[in-house]
């Protein structure tokens, strides 16, 4: 099938996997409220009321999955059209709806014992699903920033979610006031580029700023305040404020969502933006992203290793974790950006992973969250404290776990791109790293429970389980046998800009 | 024309900004979010001057989307005044800010 986007009804198919998960959000909110899900308080969390829409979302995932699957075989014309249909923004789908089935799977026990409404909660997670897969889809700046308030504003909803909780209430305000206040510079920088450029439209962008019609100053003025907004979203250093209150006050599934997707969301519509519209004026941001990589991974890193508190600490490790993702933004070429890809994908993987542990810790409540709570708990709950393991591990990137093979490849990608210093800070704040994952690890198999009964209470239900077998089998997969997911990385992005091969070298 | 307005526009900007970054009342912050909405609204419509018709629509988006912010936020806003009884974010200090 061809989409040429005279139509309109063209877009509708190109945008199938979007309008699905739309559908879906809306359904499992009315099917939400026509039953009062405070019934049946006692029921088994997997399949009482509320877990139904759970499943009933869950569905709504597989079938945009399978519908984007089915867009691998729908070629599009030309390269201007509102909504791109290429291999780069189907990869990104598929980490949206990996994050948002896993992050479903292991709120299924949290929703029950919080008594949180499911059907709003479980909707926003879809609607705000679909905002990011607009983000990662878009091809003009008008649908990038639609994308984002879709996904900031059901974003800000989660976070606020649980009204009991004052730590909530406390994260949603300022994550909201944050978000918004970036959203105002992302937009202003928006208006410049349309005012230099005369222009939306990414590709035209593009050709108008490397023919050299966009006016120069304008441009530089535009592109910093676009990093400023991105900057906020992505949570680089000094834009990182916000990040670790709001991931330490947002309930634990939503944190796992945030820090997840909402991450990945950004950097995929960021390095389509910088690759394809501002691929001329690489020597203008190429030292901003230069230095907000290092920043962010020397910051970051240090700070982590101050936290007494697990939760935060995982925030922190997120914040670094984008640092590393900014240094392939920084090396701008083809096996950088596939680097990029597959670290996002593996990145959510063994985050969600590692936060649906931390979730059955805390007893699907917010306490327990230090790091003394996790004494003796691989003796007392091996199952459990072998993957949580093999999370932190793979965070901290460890051979034999798929964050090593995310790690070799950006090294890989900015060793193209000749960035020796940024490649020597990555790998000498990973080292850092390793302090604050396994002091973890640590705390679980070197140290004694301070009390007897001190994990009877760890809970870890069917649906939790699935998701942690299926993290945990990818996880091990493509750290022996990354193969066949670097090669559909590879694949995917073909199309996108290759700017610092122009340069090689450059200012290093 | 066209650079009166824009210095119009950056003027409210960074009134905006600097609105986010001295008060501390909640609702004044969120009201200085939104004077920079307006800021980019109106540059937007004096580039429309020169490009044609994309930025003028430009402003619709940005306007609804305006109005659904405003909507989560004073949920938000009113959910945290049920805790604390105060919007003054001096005060929220239960997380490390």
């Amino acid at each position: 099938m061809q989409l040429d986007f005279t139509q309109p009804l063209d877009y509708w198919w190109a945008l199938l996997p979007e309008i699905i998960l739309c559908v879906f959000g809306m359904i499992v909110l009315i099917a939400g409220v026509t039953r009062s899900s405070l019934e049946e308080e006692d029921g088994d969390p997997s399949f009482s009321h509320g877990a139904h829409l759970g499943w009933l979302a869950l569905v709504g995932v597989l079938l945009a999955g399978i519908a984007n699957g089915w867009l691998y075989g729908v070629q599009e014309v030309g390269d201007t059209s509102m909504i791109a249909v290429d291999g780069f923004r189907l990869f990104a789908n598929w980490i949206f709806l990996v994050a948002a089935a896993l992050t479903i799977l292991i709120s299924f026990a949290y929703v029950h014992r919080q008594r949180l409404q499911a059907g709003e909660f479980y909707s926003l997670i879809l609607l705000a699903s679909a905002g990011m897969m607009f983000m990662g889809g878009a091809r003009d700046l008008i649908v990038i920033f639609l994308g984002l308030e879709v996904m900031s504003i059901a974003v800000y909803a989660l976070t606020a979610f649980n009204r009991h909780d004052r730590k909530s209430a406390e994260a949603g305000l300022k994550y909201f006031l944050l978000g918004a206040f970036s959203t105002g510079f992302f937009l202003y920088g928006i208006a410049l580029v349309y005012g230099a450029s005369g222009s939306t439209n990414i590709t035209v962008i593009g050709s108008s700023v490397s023919e050299g019609l966009a006016s120069p100053g304008l441009l530089s003025v535009a592109i910093a305040l676009l990093v400023i907004g991105f900057g906020f979203k992505v949570s680089a250093v000094p834009f990182h404020m916000w990040t670790p209150d709001v991931y330490e006050g947002a309930p634990a599934p939503v944190t796992a969502f945030m820090s997840a997707s909402v991450k990945a969301a950004g950097f995929v519509a960021l390095l389509r933006v910088f690759l394809v519209a501002f691929d001329a004026s690489y020597a203008t941001w190429y030292p901003i992203m230069w230095w907000l990589a290092a920043i962010t991974m020397v910051g970051a890193n240090l700070m982590a290793l101050v936290q007494s508190n697990v939760k935060r600490m995982l925030a922190y490790s997120s914040i670094a974790h984008g640092g590393y993702l900014l240094v392939a933004v920084t090396a701008a070429n083809q096996s950088a950006a596939a680097g990029l890809l597959f670290y996002l994908l593996i990145y959510t993987l063994m985050n969600i992973g590692a936060f649906a542990v931390l979730i059955g810790v805390a007893r699907h409540s917010e306490e327990h969250m230090r790091v003394e709570d996790y004494s003796g708990f691989g003796w007392s709950r091996p199952v459990l404290g072998v993957v949580l393991t093999i999370f932190l591990l793979s965070l901290a990137g460890f051979p034999g776990t798929g964050g090593f093979i995310g790690k070799i490849y950006l090294l890989q990608g900015a060793a193209d791109a000749e960035l020796w210093y940024l490649s020597v800070i990555l790998v000498l704040t990973t080292l850092i790293s390793y302090w604050y994952y396994l002091r973890v690890a640590w705390f679980m198999w070197m140290k004694d429970s301070e009390a007897q009964d001190q994990h009877d209470l760890v809970q870890a239900p069917l649906p939790m389980q699935l998701a942690l077998l299926a993290t945990v089998a990818f996880i091990l997969y493509t750290g022996f046998f990354p193969g066949v997911t670097i090669d559909l990385v590879n694949d995917s992005v073909h199309g996108l800009g290759n700017i610092s091969e122009l340069v090689p070298g450059f200012m290093e | 024309m066209i650079t009166e307005a824009l210095l119009l526009s950056a003027i409210l900007f960074v009134i905006g900004t600097f609105g986010v970054l001295v008060r501390r009342n909640a609702i004044i912050i969120f009201l200085a979010i939104e004077l920079q909405l307006n800021a980019v609204n109106v540059a937007l419509v004096a580039f429309s001057n020169l490009h044609g018709i994309d930025g003028q629509i430009f402003v619709f988006f940005v306007m609804t989307v305006a109005a659904a912010e405003a909507a989560v936020g004073l949920a938000i806003i009113i959910s945290i005044f049920r805790h604390y009884e105060t919007v003054d974010v001096n005060n929220f200090n239960f997380l490390k800010w």
